[in-house]
């Protein structure tokens, strides 16, 4: 890892400054994907300004008719919160099967979201409930907050402060991982909203998380896994890997929202 | 170069580190404390499993800096006088280990697990040692020993 200055702020106003100040600087949440990089020396920022010092970036509450989770709650927190689990189970469930137990209890939302990995798991339930992210400048809907490959609307110096989620009337998960790292080889989320029928896929396109317009058509006037069950997504624009090819990942969608479906009932 | 002061295994330490040094390598190298073990570069492998405020960390992926004023127990800290931890015990019992490079993370993972979980059945075991590898075992022994390890501890 090459040498850097490690800040530690104390306030969300003083981060975004240090931010702006810094030649190159990078936030640093639970550190489980930027160490990681750093380690490789695929990222060499001149400066970390950590986020670890800013005591009101932690917690979750019940907002009535969702939960609003702060940036820097690690997933082993989501997945063991009795207001997530009460107010949207399947959140709860796939914050516990994010990585192994280490990497959940550092890793953040804030983190996750952010760096929209597009194999990451909370990407898929931002976009598949419609969830708000919030940040010391503005609010963002998610359909305009992951704009691309590791890309998001944030600018440099924005620090996301909380993401808000929306309860759903059914809401689940389903993921085909990788035996390694759990990270996702095909996730979808699929969930029943006030606003309709939501399906959200994260892993397979090579444009990072995603919509399927065509099973929210399907599913709006029949909720049901049939209803999706012949719909198939073209492998044109998914990703090829060592994991899986585009071909087998264009049929793991298909698979994975109908067991999406089933499972929320 | 800043200072950083924690806790380990019940010792407060302190001292001036870069601000890249990882927790593993301020254990390893500036406290000798070696049986935290290094295995990947891809913060996977789980060999560097240590306790940081009463949870199961992987120290390659956390920086000195990140446990200033933290809890620090590493594999060192759980013996009893010489006498080995219950856990540790059934590793040895349990044929749980071949080269042991794995092992102390396997054990510090294992006594996360317990202590939310006293009695986890093995496929509580398999799940939770997702991010612990083991090129030797197979596993096998070392569910064996993590479900006896419980047990005793459980009384
Ligand atoms: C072995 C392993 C397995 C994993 N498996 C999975 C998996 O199965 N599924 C999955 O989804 N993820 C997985 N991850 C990634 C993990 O979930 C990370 O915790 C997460 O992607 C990043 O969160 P972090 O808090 O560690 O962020 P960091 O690594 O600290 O930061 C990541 C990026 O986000 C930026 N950032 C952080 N916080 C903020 C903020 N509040 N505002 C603005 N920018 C911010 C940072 O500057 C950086 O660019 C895995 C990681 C490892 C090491
Ligand atoms: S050395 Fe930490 S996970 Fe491999
Ligand atoms: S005993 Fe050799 S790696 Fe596990």
């Amino acid at each position: 890892m090459y040498s850097f200055n490690h800040q530690l702020p104390n306030s969300v106003a003083a981060a975004s400054s240090a931010l702006g100040s810094a030649d190159d600087g990078k936030f640093l949440a639970g550190g489980m994907t930027l160490l990681p990089t750093m380690k490789q020396r695929l990222a060499s920022p001149s400066d970390l300004i950590d986020l670890a010092g800013i005591g009101d970036l932690v917690g979750i509450s019940d907002s009535g008719d969702g939960v609003v989770i702060k940036a820097m709650t690690t997933h082993a927190a989501v997945a063991g919160s009795s207001v997530v689990q009460a107010k949207i189970p399947a959140l709860a469930a796939l914050a516990g099967g994010i990585g192994d137990p280490a990497v959940r209890n550092r890793g953040t939302i804030g983190g996750s979201v952010a760096n929209n990995d597009p194999a990451a798991d909370y990407p898929a339930a931002c976009l598949g409930l419609g969830a708000t992210i919030v940040t010391n400048k503005r609010e963002i809907g998610a359909d305009d907050f992951f704009t691309g490959l590791f890309e998001t609307a944030l600018e440099e110096d924005e620090v996301i402060t909380e993401v808000r989620f929306p309860a759903a009337q059914k809401a689940a998960y389903q993921k085909f991982e990788n035996p390694a790292s759990r990270y996702a080889i095909v996730g979808v989320f699929v969930a029943q909203t006030a606003g309709g029928a939501r399906v959200a896929v994260t892993g397979a396109s090579q444009d990072g998380v995603g919509r399927i317009s065509e099973m929210e058509q399907a599913l709006g006037g029949n909720w049901s896994a049939d209803a999706v069950a012949n719909i198939d997504v073209p492998a044109d624009g998914l990703n090829t890997d060592i994991h899986a090819s585009a071909a087998y990942r264009a049929h793991l969608v298909t698979t994975m929202a109908k067991r999406a479906i089933a499972a929320a009932g | 170069m800043p200072t950083v002061s924690m806790t380990v295994n019940g010792k407060s330490v302190s001292a001036d580190v870069e601000p890249r040094t990882l927790l593993v390598q301020y254990l390893r190298e500036h406290l000798s404390l070696t049986g935290t073990h290094v295995g990947c570069d891809t913060s996977q492998c789980g060999a560097c499993v240590v306790h940081v405020d009463g949870v199961s960390v992987k120290s390659c992926t956390m920086l000195a800096a990140q446990a200033d004023g933290a809890e620090v127990v590493t594999i060192e800290g759980l013996d009893d006088n010489g006498t080995l931890h219950p856990m540790q015990e059934a590793f040895r019992d349990n044929h749980g280990l071949q080269c042991g490079f794995c092992t102390p993370g396997m054990v510090m993972s294992a006594l996360d697990l317990v202590k939310n979980n006293p009695s986890p059945s093995e496929q509580d075991v398999r799940d939770w040692l997702e991010g612990n590898i083991c090129r030797c075992t197979g596993y096998h022994n070392i569910v064996k020993s993590i479900q006896a390890g419980a047990a005793a501890m459980r009384g």
